[in-house]
């Protein structure tokens, strides 16, 4: 067994034995056309225009692209320009609820006879990867049918703290994690292995999933220790199989393919209904929460719905995070709606969100020992010191930043409380863009 | 409305900050002092209270007078003080000690940018310094019980004099200075740290085994080699001086070069240097060469290493 990760978080995972809730019908859904990686969707409906649910209001716009659909049934209201949480812009489609939840007379379960098929239908769904990064799932599929490929990982370790709705996809959608495993094998001949990856803290899961699964030969269900961070994708390729993702490369380039669970489990729903990617179920957790739970919601249903529903106290904000607390990105608007890779909204209290005392660094090496990736921090806040942009932009290469997956391990450890991440990021978009002006 | 607070991930914080840290180093040097007082009597804690009282008292005139943002709460001026003053013998001058301390604090920590900063170790340069401009006073070490000054075992094995027996070497019944002298009390706050990972075991383990495989291979004798490692202040400058975060280099690898450089100085020293110690100087010495380890041993991104 291949070992990357030594961190040990605290799991907190309160809602791990809880039922998805669904949550009432919003007054409004705002649908930004950025919600993954690829490029923003393209707006197909007008203001005023009656939808229902599942209607297509967006279409892909190129190849790494995914259409939006309507989680709600009413009349478009507003399309205008919309500050994303990550800071950037895109354009953001708001609809009015009638409160109906009619569903889109032309919704009809997919045919899919070939891979295809199959391709082509997920593509229509709008599914992104609900790992994190949001990768539009289509383009995955293409990979794995394409590309020389011969294991698939459907990841289920779910390692950041709080968060359980893969947890939950594999105990209550368990039918459906085997129905999209085995719709894979039919139409993917290709992998040998299809391999599901569980951290070892969802005993639960595993039990659901091995008595479902055992009978197959081509599936393996693997059983990882519980550390952080288990569940990123090149950390858990070497994990399970020791292949190194080069830096730049895709997973598909050394001959595996992964989806997280809760996306091959929607492949499986998807199929049997037609009902496209409207619907989102985020671990909604942390120090203001008074009653933790897992919510399903429409895509585009604002935090301050989500948070009213668990209870939240709203006297005692600090930080509303989109996903967990060591990748989570902070929301700046509690009107701002969850997006179709929300996994988790967790709110911390006040005392919780306060930046903590910062001392000078020590040079104790923590960051360096606990980086997954095998990087130094301290070189690139080193780097990014020096103020010619090109011998900045050498100096970052040659300590790989773009390797970094922003897992937030460094950060984390540090004890000096450093903000070695900020400058992570910082110093991946100052490359990027030095690198970008070059080749123009 | 109610603002949100917004900042870069990840959220959530290790308990384990910088104070607790080099609190842990005090709770580890404790035992060293404990050890030092029972052997050299009550005049220990003078020596070492003076140096602690006088680190503070300079780290914080140094920020107030600079107007720099005051960070003596942070422990570490305690610490420099605890090893500089355990690193002297029990009938050190006072005066001696105070110049000492400040000269740590000020010329070697705080003039380079205080903690973080500084290139040498503040406690192994102000001791280097001590011995260099008052050798008369501070050379050698204090007898037990009686504290007059009087030959370390290191003086006696080079001049060939009789040894104390390795017994009592290991509970510290021979001349030093007030940390060095109790092996056991040092294993002791060396246990705690590696414990408490705040330092890896194999720095003090190299740096020590280096010394008496060396010593060993050129004598041939066990019984010199082993004097070697309990003598002098080869322990307690392992443990406490070559562990130090800010002056050695920051990987794993690049901290075992060091230590094992450590070692190799500190030998050629003993054996054929002027002076019968030699781990301040190692250490120092190895301070200087911390930045070139570092960029020798840097570590290899995992994109970019073979697949295995």
């Amino acid at each position: 067994m291949f070992r990357i990760g030594n961190l040990k978080l605290p799991h907190k995972k309160h809602t791990a034995d809880m039922k998805d809730a669904r949550i009432s019908t919003p007054n409004t859904v705002v649908l930004p056309m950025s919600q993954y990686i690829g490029a923003p969707a393209l707006p197909i409906v007008k203001v005023g225009q009656q939808v229902c649910v599942g209607t297509k209001v967006a279409e892909a716009d190129g190849k790494v692209s995914a259409a939006i659909h309507s989680p709600v049934s009413g009349i478009v209201k507003k399309i205008g320009d919309f500050l994303l949480a990550n800071g950037k812009s895109c354009q953001a489609i708001t609809i009015e609820s009638d409160g109906k939840m009619t569903l889109d007379p032309g919704i009809t379960p997919p045919v899919v006879n070939s891979a295809e098929d199959l391709c082509q239908a997920i593509r229509e769904s709008g599914l992104v990867g609900l790992g994190g990064a949001g990768f539009p799932t289509a383009n995955k599929l293409e990979n794995a049918i394409n590309k020389k490929i011969d294991m698939i990982i459907v990841n289920g370790a779910e390692c950041e703290p709080y968060i359980t709705i893969d947890n939950r996809t594999m105990i209550d959608g368990a039918e459906y994690v085997a129905r999209g495993v085995k719709l894979i094998e039919k139409f993917i001949p290709g992998p040998q292995q299809i391999v599901i990856a569980i951290e070892e803290n969802k005993p639960d899961a595993i039990a659901k999933l091995t008595a479902l699964l055992k009978d197959d030969p081509k599936v393996r269900i693997e059983v990882l220790p519980s550390i952080y961070p288990q569940g990123a994708e090149k950390i858990l390729i070497y994990n399970l199989t020791g292949r190194v993702v080069p830096e730049g490369k895709l997973p598909s380039d050394v001959g595996c393919v992964m989806f997280n669970v809760t996306s091959v489990a929607f492949m499986a729903h998807y199929l049997e209904t037609g009902i496209p990617f409207v619907w989102k179920t985020v671990t909604v957790d942390g120090s203001a929460v008074k009653s933790p739970k897992n919510v399903t919601a429409p895509i585009g249903t604002s935090l301050r719905d989500i948070l009213t529903f668990a209870d939240a106290d709203f006297n005692n904000l600090g930080k509303v995070l989109y996903g967990g607390p060591m990748m989570g990105i902070a929301a700046y608007n509690l009107d701002d709606p969850i997006y179709k890779n929300t996994s988790a909204v967790i709110a911390l209290n006040k005392a919780d969100s306060l930046p903590k005392t910062q001392y000078p660094c020590i040079h104790c090496g923590k960051c360096i020992q606990n980086c997954p990736v095998g990087l130094n921090p301290t070189a690139f806040v080193k780097a990014m010191n020096i103020s010619d942009k090109n011998d900045r932009a050498a100096m970052l290469e040659k300590a790989s930043v773009l390797s970094c997956i922003d897992c937030g391990c460094c950060s984390y450890v540090c004890p000096s409380r450093r903000p070695l991440v900020e400058n992570n990021k910082l110093a991946k978009a100052d490359l990027r863009k030095t690198l970008a002006s070059k080749n123009n | 409305m109610n603002k949100l607070i917004v900042s870069s991930s990840p959220h959530i914080r290790t308990n384990n900050d910088t104070p607790r840290i080099m609190l842990d180093v005090i709770i580890a040097l404790i035992p060293a002092l404990i050890a030092g007082t029972i052997i050299y009597g009550i005049r220990s804690l003078l020596v070492v209270f003076t140096c602690v009282l006088t680190s503070v008292v300079s780290e914080f005139l140094f920020n107030l007078a600079t107007k720099r943002e005051q960070s003596v709460f942070d422990f570490t001026a305690i610490i420099t003080g605890l090893i500089l003053g355990l690193s002297l013998h029990a009938n050190a001058p006072v005066w001696q000690c105070v110049i000492g301390s400040a000269f740590a604090i000020i010329v070697v920590k705080c003039l380079f940018g205080g903690l973080g900063a500084n290139f040498a170790n503040p406690a192994a340069t102000a001791r280097v310094f001590l011995l260099v401009c008052f050798s008369s006073t501070l050379a050698g070490g204090a007898n037990p019980v009686d504290l007059k000054a009087g030959a370390t075992p290191l003086e006696q094995l080079a001049n060939g004099e009789k040894l104390p027996d390795l017994m009592d070497m290991l509970l510290g019944n021979r001349g030093g200075s007030i940390g060095e002298a109790c092996i056991i009390a040092l294993v002791i706050g060396f246990a705690y740290l590696v414990f408490r990972r705040v330092i890896h075991f194999e720095t003090p383990l190299i740096m020590v085994a280096t010394v008496f495989l060396l010593t060993l291979i050129v004598t041939g004798d066990v019984n010199t080699a082993l004097y070697h490692v309990l003598g002098g202040g080869l322990v307690f400058g392992a443990v406490f001086m070559a562990t130090d975060y800010v002056t050695t280099p920051i990987t794993r690898t690049g901290k075992m070069i060091f230590a094992f450089g450590c070692g190799l100085i500190t030998f050629l020293i003993r054996m054929y240097g002027n002076y019968p110690e030699g781990v301040s100087f190692a250490i120092l010495l190895m301070n200087i060469l911390s930045p070139y380890i570092e960029s020798w041993t840097k570590p290899k991104a995992f994109g970019k290493r073979g697949s295995k």
